[in-house]
């Protein structure tokens, strides 16, 4: 199953680097990774997604830990979390077909926002689940071109929640 | 006060206590070069910049201090590359300072530029480019409290030429500030608890010593605690000295050439206690079939080391020493008599295979001439090795009573490591006996710092065990490759000359009976020394687990005839 990480950085050159260095180091191959700034401008954050049945996610955790420049990391896959994914497809569509568009769009609450003779794009904010599930009704007509933000995750109510060492509680195996 | 960034640097290591460096300098470097000579700071001239990476090495082991390379940009930084990744293995605390061109130049291809702190990622505990001179002070306070805490490990400062030139206020940081660097000390209760039921019920526990219990100075520590539990201790390479090896808990080395009694009771343990090691695929051998019947604790400060190699059932992230004496009180005086006296057997059939049980054949055998030098030196010299059979031999045949007496390259395996770790040794130490045992493929690798010892005066001496090949890549071929030799033999220079040529007094031994003689001259000269042991040819080092073997499937010395006629 996909864990998803939040991991708070210490907004610095070479932050990024040392992530990805990391990952690659590791080994670790991810689903998807998306870095942003945060209502501290010394602190970025980061959504990296993981499929558990490739690389355990406890793994990441504990060696981003190690990383002297990330502040926090943690697994909320079992947290109750707000995670959006913002997608922006560009659909073939004649102009016969951009009503068909328009409706599929609408469905899932998606926008179109730019229409060209022979095209529009489509912009879609969900969960990952959802976003898939307009792409495949989307890819008859024709998918041109496609880009995705990659998740973004936070947790509901109360933050972060309380800092825990990787590894040392929770993992144990009887 | 108004400081040039090169003063600030060494204002601020002065005050880390650094009083030696081991370093090269050259054009990016030279205003640190320069501000150097109004500090009290010795300076050690390598001769190659891996040298000075190693000596910082060898020196943080022996001291317990962190110890300094330096170096300026391009090549000069590339060279320290393999020290570093040796540092990075071992968990050795060291602080690599690098010159780099002009901060405007960064990015330009000027010359001698190279992307270090780039190169050096993946290598280093941390690593910092400096780019201004207000910087310094700061960066270097964090480079040593990283290097040295937790987790040790090397850190490498990369300090822009107008970084060293330009001025800027100093004021020492008194505390560092690093929201994201906090290494843990205790374990939780609930934890140690779960452990300390795991070793009360347990029947035939053993402990595994890694190098975290030197690290975490819990040595003392440990022996309580094995005495308490009567659990027997099992070393791994670098952990070597833990435990004092004549206490009769001790079981000397586990691992690839671990003693075959030691291997055989792990796999035969129910309970593995490791302290402060982390399963390297060296000393478990096939993981599927590891201690199968054994539960698991670990006691590790680093928590991506948990559950990595083999999946344990009680982890207690914490610092050694801490969590040891958090953990003592809630161990009850526990007896296995009928568990230690079933080693007992299995180290007595052990001890009849050992060479040092054959009568003697009038052959120069690594093992006995390490027995000699250990006997020689009452086992209280500060041994390093090199890499390869002969350390394995050091290992197996220097028993120490102490921590950081045996000094040597284990996670890496870093050929070229054994003359100038002993030179950084003796600088933490110019009092103490140093040796270094070596190969004759591993000691030309660094052999130019023979003249950095004499330069130095540095108290050495220097045992090689010439066969004439590379012999742990000759045995694997032996043993796996049909015995097809390839690129294996090594035509020596006359080693004799070449310590002649530097100064070094040298003898050349290949009789049995010369060996007393030849260590006694080297313990006797003042200053660096060099002894040749023109040593067996395709001796083999044993028991030997093939990689990927089960730890117990041991390749194990031929028995010999006793009565063997001497001829």
């Amino acid at each position: 199953m996909q864990h998803t990480l939040i991991a708070l950085v210490e907004n610095k050159p070479g932050v990024l680097n040392r992530v990805a260095s990391l990952f690659r180091r590791r080994n670790f191959n991810i689903e998807s990774l998306n870095v942003g700034q945060t209502e501290n401008p010394n602190i970025s954050r980061m959504t990296i997604v993981v499929d558990n049945e490739m690389v355990e996610a406890r793994k990441v955790e504990a060696n981003l830990y190690k990383l002297v420049n990330v502040i926090d990391v943690q697994d909320v896959t079992h947290q109750p979390t707000v995670a959006r994914d913002l997608a922006l497809i560009k659909v073939k569509a004649s102009p016969e077909e951009r009503g068909e568009v328009s409706n599929l769009a609408s469905i899932f609450r998606a926008k179109i926002v730019d229409v060209a003779a022979d095209s529009v794009i489509v912009e879609i904010t969900g969960t990952e689940d959802k976003i898939e599930s307009l792409l495949e009704l989307l890819k008859p007509l024709g998918v041109m071109e496609m880009v995705r933000t990659g998740q973004v995750a936070m947790m509901r109510g109360n933050g972060l929640g309380v800092r825990h060492t990787p590894g040392a509680n929770g993992h144990n195996r009887m | 006060m108004i400081k040039a960034g090169a003063e600030i640097l060494w204002e601020c290591m002065v005050r880390e206590g650094v009083n030696v460096v081991f370093g090269y300098p050259g054009g990016a470097n030279m205003p640190i070069y320069d501000a150097m000579l109004s500090y009290p700071v010795h300076h050690v001239l390598v001769r190659h910049e891996q040298g000075a990476a190693h000596m910082a090495d060898g020196y943080a082991r022996a001291s317990g201090k962190v110890g300094v390379a330096m170096s300026t940009s391009g090549p000069g930084a590339t060279n320290l590359v393999t020290g570093i990744a040796t540092a990075m293995m071992d968990s050795s605390p060291i602080v690599c300072i690098t010159g780099q061109v002009h901060a405007h130049l960064i990015g330009g291809d000027a010359f001698q530029e190279t992307d270090v702190t780039g190169i050096t990622l993946p290598i280093t505990k941390h690593n910092y480019l400096v780019t201004r001179a207000d910087e310094i002070a700061e960066v270097v306070r964090e480079a040593f409290y990283i290097a040295r805490s937790g987790r040790p490990g090397p850190v490498l400062i990369d300090i822009c030429k107008n970084a060293q030139i330009e001025k800027a206020e100093f004021t020492y940081p008194e505390k560092v500030s690093l929201p994201g660097y906090r290494p843990p000390a205790h374990a939780p209760q609930a934890a140690l608890q779960q452990a300390a039921e795991m070793i009360a019920e347990a029947e035939r526990p053993v402990i595994l010593a890694g190098h975290g219990v030197q690290i975490s100075g819990a040595a003392a520590d440990v022996r309580q605690f094995a005495e308490k539990a009567q659990a027997p201790v099992a070393s791994t390479l670098l952990g070597l000295g833990s435990l004092p090896a004549s206490h009769p808990l001790n079981l000397g080395m586990m691992g690839m050439h671990g003693e075959a009694y030691c291997n055989i009771a792990i796999q035969n343990a129910d309970l593995l206690l490791a302290f402060g090691m982390r399963f390297d695929d060296r000393v478990t051998g096939n993981l599927r079939n590891y201690a199968p019947r054994a539960r698991k604790i670990h006691i590790e400060i680093d928590p991506s080391e948990v559950n990595k190699n083999v999946s344990v059932d009680v982890s207690l992230v914490g610092d050694l020493k801490t969590v040891l004496a958090d953990l003592n009180p809630l161990v009850g005086a526990c007896q296995h008599a009928a568990w230690l006296a079933e080693i007992g057997e299995w180290r007595a059939e052990s001890d009849i295979r050992d060479i040092q049980s054959w009568p003697d054949d009038g052959k120069l055998y690594v093992p006995h001439v390490v027995r000699d030098i250990w006997q020689a030196t009452s086992g209280d010299a500060i041994l390093t090795t090199d890499v390869g059979q002969h350390q394995m031999w050091a290992a197996q045949y220097y028993p120490v009573e102490l921590p950081y007496r045996f000094i040597t390259s284990g996670g890496s395996g870093t050929m070229g490591f054994g003359v100038p770790s002993a030179i950084g040794a003796w600088f933490a130490h110019p009092g103490r006996e140093v040796w270094t045992i070596v190969g004759d493929g591993g000691f030309q690798m660094t052999q130019a710092e023979l003249s950095t010892a004499v330069q130095e005066g540095a108290n050495i001496k220097i045992a090689i065990m010439n066969n004439n090949f590379l012999g742990m890549v000759r045995q694997w071929q032996e043993f796996f490759f049909e015995r097809r030799y390839s690129a294996v033999e090594m035509r020596t220079p006359d080693f004799i000359k070449i310590a002649e040529a530097h100064g070094i007094p040298a003898r050349r031994v290949d009789q049995p009976d010369q060996v007393a003689e030849a260590i006694e001259f080297a313990r006797q000269t003042p200053g660096p020394a060099l002894i040749e042991f023109m040593v067996e040819k395709e001796e083999a080092v044993y028991p030997m687990v093939p990689a990927g073997a089960d730890l117990d499937e041991m390749i194990r010395r031929p028995l010999r005839q006793q009565a063997l006629p001497a001829d």
